[in-house]
């Protein structure tokens, strides 16, 4: 998996929208305050990206891990 | 495929609202439990599992928006999720919300008479009176009802424009109530909500 979602945790309004779409369940609100992704369940395929309403998640290349 | 939950049916929760308002305005009280609700959940459990499961309204928005193909699913302008503008909203909705508890306590000391309308948008002023046989129930209960239900059917109306225009849930990102429980959220967990 060469992609992963990144979330501005700053302008999340916390709706969940990206977590009922995310087919690997790797999205979730955490306390309802803003999105968190787990880094080792995203595949990387933009599916939360697209439907955010508050566009506030890029899915860019992963570090790479040296 | 993810398995259906019984939640995931809440949309038509959403329609009968309405429809049940159309009928008989006096429906218009229920939507309490989508005002307390929310709050409890933000408030006791300190998290947002309406917006994130039970809010009907937002599964509507989704199922016209994308599996209707209704919107144009193009990215929601930018100041629409910042922050002055989500609490400056919040705060035009709270005034609203209160000048309408106001008319409510005017028709209940009998400074006012009921009004049989539901007011759009806060500016148009639409006749509702086949809902309500007058002196069916205390006038202020009737005059709340028909404010309440003009809040919920105006969110609505914003709701379905947003969703055509961009994304189908950016009625999310300015929210009241989703913004109402991020706040209660944020605080419990000291995290900064500006
Ligand atoms: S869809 Fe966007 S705004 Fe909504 S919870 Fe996910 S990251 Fe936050
Ligand atoms: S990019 Fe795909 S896998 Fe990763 S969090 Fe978003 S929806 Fe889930
Ligand atoms: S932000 Fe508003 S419309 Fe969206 S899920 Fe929450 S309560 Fe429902």
């Amino acid at each position: 998996m060469k992609r992963l979602a990144f979330v501005d945790k700053n302008r999340c309004v916390s709706c969940g929208a990206c977590m009922k779409v995310c087919p690997m369940g790797a999205i979730s609100v955490w306390r309802g305050c803003y999105s968190v992704v787990d880094e080792q369940k995203c595949v990387g395929c933009g599916k939360c990206a697209n439907i955010c309403p508050a566009g506030c998640i890029e899915v860019k290349a992963r570090e790479v891990i040296a | 495929m993810k398995t259906k939950h019984w939640y995931d049916y809440l949309w038509l929760w959403c329609i009968a609202y309405f429809v049940l308002g159309f009928f008989n305005i006096l429906f218009a009280w229920l939507g309490m439990i989508d005002f307390m609700v929310p709050l409890l959940f933000a408030i006791i459990g300190g998290n947002k599992a309406f917006c994130n499961r039970y809010c009907g309204r937002s599964q509507l928005l989704t199922k016209i928006g994308i599996d209707c193909k209704c919107s144009r699913n193009v990215p929601t302008p930018r100041f629409m999720s910042s922050k002055w503008f989500r609490y400056g909203f919040l705060a035009f909705f709270m005034t609203m919300f209160g000048s309408m508890l106001l008319q409510t306590y005017k028709v209940f000391s009998g400074a006012k008479t009921l009004s049989e309308s539901v007011k759009l948008l806060w500016t148009f002023k639409v006749p509702w009176d086949w809902a309500y046989q007058a002196g069916s129930t205390a006038d202020w209960v009737a005059q709340f009802a028909f404010g309440f239900y003009s809040v919920m059917l105006t969110s609505a109306i914003i709701g379905m424009i947003m969703m055509f225009l961009f994304k189908p849930r950016s009625w999310c990102a300015f929210c009241p109530m989703g913004s109402m429980t991020q706040i209660i959220c944020k605080l419990k967990q000291h995290e900064p909500i500006l």
